[in-house]
Protein backbone atom coordinates (compact mmCIF):
# COMPACT_ATOMS: atom_id res chain seq x y z
CA UNK A 1 0.00 0.00 0.00
CA UNK A 2 2.61 2.36 1.25
CA UNK A 3 4.85 1.66 -1.97
CA UNK A 4 1.68 2.02 -4.04
CA UNK A 5 1.03 5.52 -3.22
CA UNK A 6 4.62 6.48 -2.95
CA UNK A 7 5.21 5.69 -6.79
CA UNK A 8 1.76 7.69 -7.57
CA UNK A 9 2.77 10.57 -5.57
CA UNK A 10 6.25 10.78 -6.90
CA UNK A 11 4.83 10.53 -10.15
CA UNK A 12 2.56 13.15 -9.86
CA UNK A 13 5.19 15.21 -8.29
CA UNK A 14 7.47 14.84 -11.12
CA UNK A 15 5.21 14.92 -14.23
CA UNK A 16 4.68 18.36 -12.72
CA UNK A 17 7.40 19.81 -12.63
CA UNK A 18 8.39 18.68 -16.07
CA UNK A 19 5.45 20.43 -17.68
CA UNK A 20 6.32 23.27 -15.36
CA UNK A 21 9.49 23.38 -17.11
CA UNK A 22 8.30 22.38 -20.61
CA UNK A 23 5.01 24.38 -21.20
CA UNK A 24 5.26 27.61 -22.71
CA UNK A 25 2.57 29.50 -21.09
CA UNK A 26 3.52 30.56 -17.79
CA UNK A 27 -0.01 30.25 -15.87
CA UNK A 28 -0.49 26.25 -17.24
CA UNK A 29 2.72 25.99 -15.38
CA UNK A 30 1.82 27.86 -12.24
CA UNK A 31 -0.71 25.29 -12.19
CA UNK A 32 1.33 21.88 -13.18
CA UNK A 33 3.71 23.30 -9.90
CA UNK A 34 0.38 22.91 -7.88
CA UNK A 35 0.17 19.71 -9.21
CA UNK A 36 3.68 18.81 -7.91
CA UNK A 37 3.46 21.07 -4.95
CA UNK A 38 0.41 19.11 -3.62
CA UNK A 39 1.76 15.47 -4.43
CA UNK A 40 5.09 16.58 -2.23
CA UNK A 41 2.43 17.23 0.35
CA UNK A 42 1.10 13.92 0.13
CA UNK A 43 4.82 12.37 0.40
CA UNK A 44 5.43 15.12 3.61
CA UNK A 45 2.29 13.21 5.03
CA UNK A 46 3.77 10.08 4.51
CA UNK A 47 6.84 10.75 5.97
CA UNK A 48 4.45 11.84 9.41
CA UNK A 49 5.82 15.17 9.08
CA UNK A 50 1.93 16.10 10.03
CA UNK A 51 3.08 19.77 10.24
CA UNK A 52 5.38 20.26 7.46
CA UNK A 53 2.01 18.85 5.60
CA UNK A 54 -0.20 21.92 7.18
CA UNK A 55 2.19 24.27 5.65
CA UNK A 56 2.73 22.95 2.48
CA UNK A 57 -0.51 22.87 1.64
CA UNK A 58 -1.33 26.20 3.39
CA UNK A 59 1.52 28.28 2.26
CA UNK A 60 3.24 27.05 -0.71
CA UNK A 61 0.34 25.42 -2.70
CA UNK A 62 -2.33 28.20 -1.26
CA UNK A 63 -0.27 31.46 -0.30
CA UNK A 64 2.65 31.31 -2.40
CA UNK A 65 1.14 29.87 -5.65
CA UNK A 66 -1.58 32.59 -5.24
CA UNK A 67 0.61 34.88 -5.14
CA UNK A 68 2.04 33.78 -8.28
CA UNK A 69 -0.46 33.16 -11.00
CA UNK A 70 -1.98 36.71 -9.13
CA UNK A 71 1.04 38.06 -10.81
CA UNK A 72 0.49 36.25 -13.74
CA UNK A 73 -2.97 37.86 -14.48
CA UNK A 74 -2.28 41.17 -13.56
CA UNK A 75 0.54 41.21 -16.17
CA UNK A 76 -1.89 40.10 -19.03
CA UNK A 77 1.00 38.60 -21.42
CA UNK A 78 0.39 38.66 -24.91
CA UNK A 79 1.36 35.91 -27.27
CA UNK A 80 4.75 38.15 -28.55
CA UNK A 81 6.10 38.41 -25.03
CA UNK A 82 6.26 35.22 -24.36
CA UNK A 83 7.84 34.39 -27.63
CA UNK A 84 11.21 32.30 -26.55
CA UNK A 85 14.61 31.13 -28.13
CA UNK A 86 14.23 27.33 -28.82
CA UNK A 87 16.68 25.57 -26.71
CA UNK A 88 19.29 23.94 -27.86
CA UNK A 89 18.36 19.88 -27.82
CA UNK A 90 22.07 18.73 -27.54
CA UNK A 91 23.38 21.28 -24.97
CA UNK A 92 20.21 20.12 -23.17
CA UNK A 93 20.40 16.26 -23.11
CA UNK A 94 24.02 16.74 -22.39
CA UNK A 95 23.49 18.74 -19.07
CA UNK A 96 20.60 16.04 -18.00
CA UNK A 97 22.68 13.14 -18.58
CA UNK A 98 25.55 14.90 -16.54
CA UNK A 99 22.86 16.47 -14.07
CA UNK A 100 21.65 12.58 -13.44
CA UNK A 101 25.38 11.01 -13.47
CA UNK A 102 26.25 13.75 -10.82
CA UNK A 103 22.97 13.32 -8.57
CA UNK A 104 23.01 9.01 -8.70
CA UNK A 105 26.37 9.04 -7.99
CA UNK A 106 26.28 11.51 -4.99
CA UNK A 107 23.65 9.54 -3.54
CA UNK A 108 25.69 5.87 -4.59
CA UNK A 109 29.14 7.46 -2.83
CA UNK A 110 27.74 9.84 0.00
CA UNK A 111 24.47 7.85 0.69
CA UNK A 112 25.42 5.34 3.48
CA UNK A 113 22.54 5.39 5.28
CA UNK A 114 20.18 2.43 6.21
CA UNK A 115 17.35 1.93 4.04
CA UNK A 116 15.16 1.53 6.64
CA UNK A 117 13.43 4.40 9.16
CA UNK A 118 13.01 3.57 12.56
CA UNK A 119 10.02 3.26 14.63
CA UNK A 120 8.77 6.57 15.39
CA UNK A 121 6.37 7.73 18.15
CA UNK A 122 2.99 8.68 17.22
CA UNK A 123 2.95 12.27 18.31
CA UNK A 124 6.31 12.92 16.16
CA UNK A 125 5.99 15.66 13.64
CA UNK A 126 3.12 17.25 15.07
CA UNK A 127 2.06 21.01 16.13
CA UNK A 128 3.22 20.67 19.44
CA UNK A 129 6.45 18.91 19.41
CA UNK A 130 7.57 21.14 16.47
CA UNK A 131 6.24 24.23 18.01
CA UNK A 132 8.12 23.24 21.39
CA UNK A 133 11.52 22.97 19.63
CA UNK A 134 11.16 26.23 17.65
CA UNK A 135 10.76 28.38 21.02
CA UNK A 136 13.37 26.27 22.03
CA UNK A 137 16.62 24.76 20.55
CA UNK A 138 15.72 27.17 17.43
CA UNK A 139 14.71 30.31 18.85
CA UNK A 140 17.32 32.63 17.80
CA UNK A 141 16.84 31.31 14.01
CA UNK A 142 13.03 32.28 14.65
CA UNK A 143 13.64 35.35 15.40
CA UNK A 144 15.93 35.93 12.49
CA UNK A 145 13.35 34.46 10.11
CA UNK A 146 10.99 37.16 11.04
CA UNK A 147 13.34 39.71 10.49
CA UNK A 148 14.16 38.46 7.36
CA UNK A 149 10.20 38.39 6.56
CA UNK A 150 9.69 42.11 7.28
CA UNK A 151 12.53 43.48 5.37
CA UNK A 152 11.19 41.25 2.53
CA UNK A 153 7.77 43.37 3.14
CA UNK A 154 9.51 46.50 3.44
CA UNK A 155 11.78 45.91 -0.05
CA UNK A 156 8.52 44.72 -1.84
CA UNK A 157 6.16 47.49 -1.08
CA UNK A 158 9.13 50.15 -1.66
CA UNK A 159 9.32 47.84 -5.00
CA UNK A 160 6.00 47.83 -6.15
CA UNK A 161 5.15 51.45 -5.47
CA UNK A 162 5.55 53.32 -8.97
CA UNK A 163 7.57 56.24 -7.68
CA UNK A 164 10.22 56.53 -5.06
CA UNK B 1 8.76 -4.32 -4.84
CA UNK B 2 11.02 -3.00 -1.87
CA UNK B 3 9.51 -1.67 0.71
CA UNK B 4 10.23 2.45 0.57
CA UNK B 5 13.31 3.76 2.56
CA UNK B 6 15.22 7.03 2.59
CA UNK B 7 17.11 6.27 -0.92
CA UNK B 8 13.71 6.46 -2.36
CA UNK B 9 12.96 9.91 -0.94
CA UNK B 10 16.31 11.11 -1.76
CA UNK B 11 16.08 9.78 -5.53
CA UNK B 12 13.31 11.85 -5.89
CA UNK B 13 14.63 15.11 -4.24
CA UNK B 14 17.48 14.28 -6.72
CA UNK B 15 14.85 13.88 -9.61
CA UNK B 16 13.15 17.38 -8.90
CA UNK B 17 15.76 19.36 -7.86
CA UNK B 18 17.83 18.73 -11.29
CA UNK B 19 14.21 19.56 -13.25
CA UNK B 20 14.04 22.99 -11.55
CA UNK B 21 18.08 23.52 -12.00
CA UNK B 22 17.17 22.55 -15.65
CA UNK B 23 14.12 25.20 -15.71
CA UNK B 24 16.42 28.15 -14.36
CA UNK B 25 19.50 27.09 -16.95
CA UNK B 26 16.96 26.45 -20.00
CA UNK B 27 14.22 28.51 -19.94
CA UNK B 28 14.11 32.36 -20.80
CA UNK B 29 10.75 33.29 -18.97
CA UNK B 30 11.49 34.47 -15.52
CA UNK B 31 7.83 33.43 -14.20
CA UNK B 32 9.36 30.25 -15.31
CA UNK B 33 12.83 30.67 -13.64
CA UNK B 34 11.10 32.00 -10.68
CA UNK B 35 8.74 29.16 -10.24
CA UNK B 36 11.83 26.36 -10.96
CA UNK B 37 13.49 27.70 -7.71
CA UNK B 38 10.40 26.97 -6.20
CA UNK B 39 10.53 23.15 -7.00
CA UNK B 40 14.20 23.57 -6.45
CA UNK B 41 13.53 24.61 -2.80
CA UNK B 42 10.18 22.20 -2.26
CA UNK B 43 13.21 19.09 -3.60
CA UNK B 44 15.53 20.85 -0.76
CA UNK B 45 12.68 20.38 1.75
CA UNK B 46 11.81 16.36 0.53
CA UNK B 47 15.25 15.95 1.61
CA UNK B 48 15.34 17.24 5.17
CA UNK B 49 11.95 15.89 6.08
CA UNK B 50 13.25 12.19 4.78
CA UNK B 51 16.38 12.84 6.64
CA UNK B 52 14.35 13.45 9.88
CA UNK B 53 11.99 10.62 9.62
CA UNK B 54 15.28 8.55 9.11
CA UNK B 55 17.27 9.56 12.48
CA UNK B 56 14.02 10.35 14.52
CA UNK B 57 14.35 13.71 15.32
CA UNK B 58 12.25 16.50 13.99
CA UNK B 59 15.12 19.31 13.81
CA UNK B 60 14.78 18.71 10.38
CA UNK B 61 10.74 19.55 10.05
CA UNK B 62 12.18 22.98 11.52
CA UNK B 63 15.01 23.25 8.86
CA UNK B 64 12.15 22.93 6.28
CA UNK B 65 9.80 25.21 8.16
CA UNK B 66 12.83 28.08 7.54
CA UNK B 67 13.55 26.89 3.94
CA UNK B 68 9.48 27.75 3.08
CA UNK B 69 9.68 31.56 5.21
CA UNK B 70 12.45 31.95 2.66
CA UNK B 71 10.82 30.80 -0.18
CA UNK B 72 7.99 33.12 0.76
CA UNK B 73 10.75 36.49 0.98
CA UNK B 74 11.95 35.50 -1.88
CA UNK B 75 8.78 34.78 -3.74
CA UNK B 76 7.44 37.80 -3.06
CA UNK B 77 10.59 39.97 -3.77
CA UNK B 78 10.80 38.47 -7.10
CA UNK B 79 7.56 38.39 -7.99
CA UNK B 80 7.91 42.20 -7.19
CA UNK B 81 11.46 42.68 -9.11
CA UNK B 82 9.55 41.16 -12.08
CA UNK B 83 6.19 43.43 -12.13
CA UNK B 84 8.41 46.26 -11.94
CA UNK B 85 10.49 45.25 -15.39
CA UNK B 86 7.80 44.30 -17.02
CA UNK B 87 6.58 47.69 -16.39
CA UNK B 88 9.78 49.38 -17.61
CA UNK B 89 10.30 47.00 -20.35
CA UNK B 90 7.50 45.46 -21.60
CA UNK B 91 9.06 41.94 -21.50
CA UNK B 92 9.49 38.99 -19.04
CA UNK B 93 12.21 37.47 -21.11
CA UNK B 94 15.69 37.03 -19.21
CA UNK B 95 17.55 37.84 -22.76
CA UNK B 96 15.85 40.87 -23.01
CA UNK B 97 17.44 42.65 -19.45
CA UNK B 98 20.95 43.45 -20.71
CA UNK B 99 21.08 46.83 -19.03
CA UNK B 100 23.85 45.68 -17.01
CA UNK B 101 26.13 43.76 -19.92
CA UNK B 102 26.08 46.75 -22.69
Amino acid sequence: MDVILFYILAFFAVAGGLLMVSLKNPLSGAFSLILSLCSLAGLFAMLHAEFVFILQVLVYAGAIMVLVIFTIMLLNLKEEVLHEAPVGWMRAIFTATLCAAAAFGAIQIFGHVEPQGIQVAPEFGNMETIGRSMLSDFVYPFEVISLILLVAIVGVVLLAKKVI
Amino acid sequence: MAPIGIHHYLYLSAILFFIGAFGVLFRRNLLVILMSIELMLNAVNLSFVAFARHNGTTDGHVAAFFVMALAAAEAGIGLAILVMVFRNRTSVQADDLTLMRD
